[in-house]
């Protein structure tokens, strides 16, 4: 009975004594949303607001401009090709770091965070120093007739750079936390490791996998900085979705410029959307 | 079927798991790997499984070398510590996973399957649970439902990683003489792991006493209980007093009727009940007084205090029935004759 007594007394302290008087929770409140209105909401609606500055004909045959369509194909071909790999390097890695003891385990796991603290920039220029014409490969690749750099796989390896932390990320707390219990009953009672892999890793990875792939998705999509040192910005080749943007926006071509744009900030509402969806579907699972 | 190990050996880095293990488990057998924990009992047990691998050795099932072969062809049922039920699956499905994923040629139809699976949630009786997920049962009930999906394949050995250890006192209790009935209607060749003696005691027709990762003694449990082979046994397995042989401890020891000069060690191990108590007919000359006693049901122990070295004094411990004590009429403090009826001796 004691223990109960305690426990009422220290949950009704805090709404009693503790609690912060209304201006205080108004005034928080208050700014948060602010300041949220005016750095996010108020941005995203200008993007729409241009896009659709000079009307619905405007925007969508900007839109269907050749070069801007040739920026979303790239752009959805880069994610296409960018995230199986991602996916299947994310849940090989998280693997092999929550079911192995090995030298230097630790050191990997910093090393797939690299990408999160090196600028983007910098991933670009390291492809081009590596595959450019000047660069340590570019004299063999020039002599192969391979382009890699202000070309298609430049761009391809660029998103690669800065989105492969992504899915393992999410998977290695996951799989550490599961543990190796299931697999092995499964493996008892005669699956193979691939039975074991489909029929109980997925399923009790699914949620996170999903996650992962999601948010390294919309970085694939968005990323700009890598790619724009690598893609040269050849108009309806070698420019993505941001990058069109980018190069619509120097050119005062601000309908074609925001309506891109609102293509971006539809994938980012999406997105979150969806991460929302996910985090919610997890919460009902603990 | 039989189990035969020989020269098993592990280490973990410097730390040397099981040494040199030689072990044979004839068929039919309900064995008990005993022994504290960090002895290599579980390792012991994976290694038999395939889980783990010896880094010397070699396992023998039914007198076939399968040191080499992977858990999947060794026909094994292995039942988890924490029970390791997917989590993801109903009940049913959980069973019906190790009929499922055998190859399409030896693969029952689903109805054979479905009948399978209900004829075995009958046999550990919780067939109304079928549609339910693991989250949502008790730990008696996954700790069955594990042995259920373990025993669908029908496995020809039965291996369980301390079964009982995740549960609740009464549901323990239960359980255990459960699974020794189910063994003896099954007759699979079974072998658990445990740190508890009398769990081993009392469910387990053979036990391997374990420490160090070398097997101590290995027989019924009323040999390891009556005949320990060794001091670590004998203190592992039930309560024992444990004598250091010194000049001291003469007077008192030989009026309890053992000697010093006795040619057979100089460690005595006495069990309690093996201490017979009298009121002392010389209250001047007997050292020993009755300190306290507790109710322990059917027998009370007489927690006794003999002056030891420097007027200190240590206790020993005695068992008698409760109606014998009535009748002795004993009150703390009372001076008190021993007669030590059966001892161990270990150098």
């Amino acid at each position: 009975m004691s223990t109960t007594v305690v426990s009422q007394k220290a949950i009704a302290a805090p709404t009693r004594n503790l609690a912060d008087p209304d201006w205080v929770r108004y005034t928080l409140v208050g700014a948060t949303l602010a300041i949220i209105g005016l750095f996010l909401i108020l941005p995203l609606a200008t993007v729409l607001i241009s896009a659709f500055a000079k009307g619905w004909t405007a925007y969508s045959s900007s839109l269907s401009h050749p070069d801007t369509l040739a920026a979303i194909r790239l752009t959805l071909l880069t994610a296409l090709i960018t995230v199986p790999l991602t996916t299947v390097f994310g849940v090989s890695a998280a693997w092999a770091i929550a079911r192995f003891q090995f030298r230097g385990k630790s050191l990997l796991v910093t090393l797939i965070d690299l990408p999160f603290s090196v600028s983007p920039v910098i991933a670009g220029l390291i492809y081009v120093l590596i595959f450019g014409a000047q660069g340590w490969l570019g004299p063999w690749l020039s002599d192969h007739d391979i382009k890699i750099v202000f070309a298609v796989p430049g761009i391809i390896l660029a998103t690669l750079f800065v989105t492969f932390p992504f899915v393992a990320r999410e998977l290695i707390p996951l799989m550490q936390e599961i543990g190796h219990e299931e697999e092995e009953a499964a493996l008892s009672l005669g699956a193979s490791g691939l039975q074991t892999f489909f029929r109980i890793t997925l399923p009790n990875i699914k949620w996170g996998l999903l996650y992962g792939v999601l948010l390294c998705n919309a970085r694939a999509m968005g990323e700009f900085g890598a790619v724009s040192v690598v893609s040269g910005h050849i108009r309806g080749l070698t420019n993505t979705l941001p990058l069109h943007v980018e190069v619509s926006y120097n050119e005062y071509d601000f309908v074609g410029s925001f309506a891109s744009a609102s293509l971006l900030a539809a994938l980012a509402i999406v997105t979150l959307v969806l991460k929302a969806l996910l985090e919610w579907q997890q919460q009902g699972k603990h | 079927m039989s189990i035969t190990l020989q020269h098993i050996s592990k280490h973990f880095g410097a730390f040397s798991a099981l040494d040199d293990i030689n072990l044979d488990i004839p068929e039919g057998e309900l064995v008990a790997l005993l022994g504290p924990s960090g002895c290599g009992k579980t390792t012991l047990l994976r290694i038999i499984a395939g889980l783990e691998h010896a880094d010397e050795g070699q396992v023998f099932l039914k007198g076939d070398d399968v040191t080499r072969k992977p858990v999947k062809n060794r026909q094994i049922g292995f039942v988890f510590q924490h029970y390791a039920l997917f989590r993801h699956m109903t009940v049913f499905d959980n069973i019906a996973f190790g009929l499922r994923v055998k190859p399409r040629k030896e693969r029952p139809s689903e109805s054979q399957i479905r009948e399978k699976v209900h004829a075995l949630l009958n046999l550990v009786q919780l067939d109304w649970l079928h549609d339910r997920f693991p989250d949502q049962l008790s730990g008696g009930q996954r700790q069955r439902i594990a042995l259920a999906r373990a025993l669908a394949v029908e496995p020809s050995v039965l291996l369980l990683d301390e079964p009982f250890g995740a549960l609740d006192a009464s549901v323990r209790k239960d359980l255990r003489l459960w699974l020794r009935h189910l063994h003896h209607e099954l007759n699979v060749t079974s072998i658990f792991v445990t740190h508890d003696q009398e769990e081993a005691m009392e469910v387990a027709s053979q036990i391997v006493v374990l420490n160090h990762g070398k097997i101590e003694q290995k027989g019924t449990p009323s040999e390891i209980y009556d005949h320990p082979g060794s001091d670590f046994v004998s203190r592992f397995i039930g309560q024992t007093n444990v004598f250091h042989l010194k000049q001291e401890d003469n007077a008192w020891l030989q009026t309890a009727g053992i000697a010093l000069d006795d040619p057979q060690g100089i460690i005595v191990h006495v069990r309690p009940h093996h201490i017979a108590v009298e009121k002392a007919a010389d209250p001047a000359n007997a050292p020993v007084y009755l300190h306290d006693w507790q109710h322990l049901g059917g027998t009370i122990r007489l927690e006794l205090n003999r002056p030891g070295v420097n007027g200190s004094a240590a206790t020993l411990y005695a068992e008698m029935p409760n109606e014998q004590f009535k009748e002795l009429a004993l009150q703390k403090g009372d001076r008190v004759a021993l007669k030590i009826k059966h001892a161990h001796w270990f150098n």
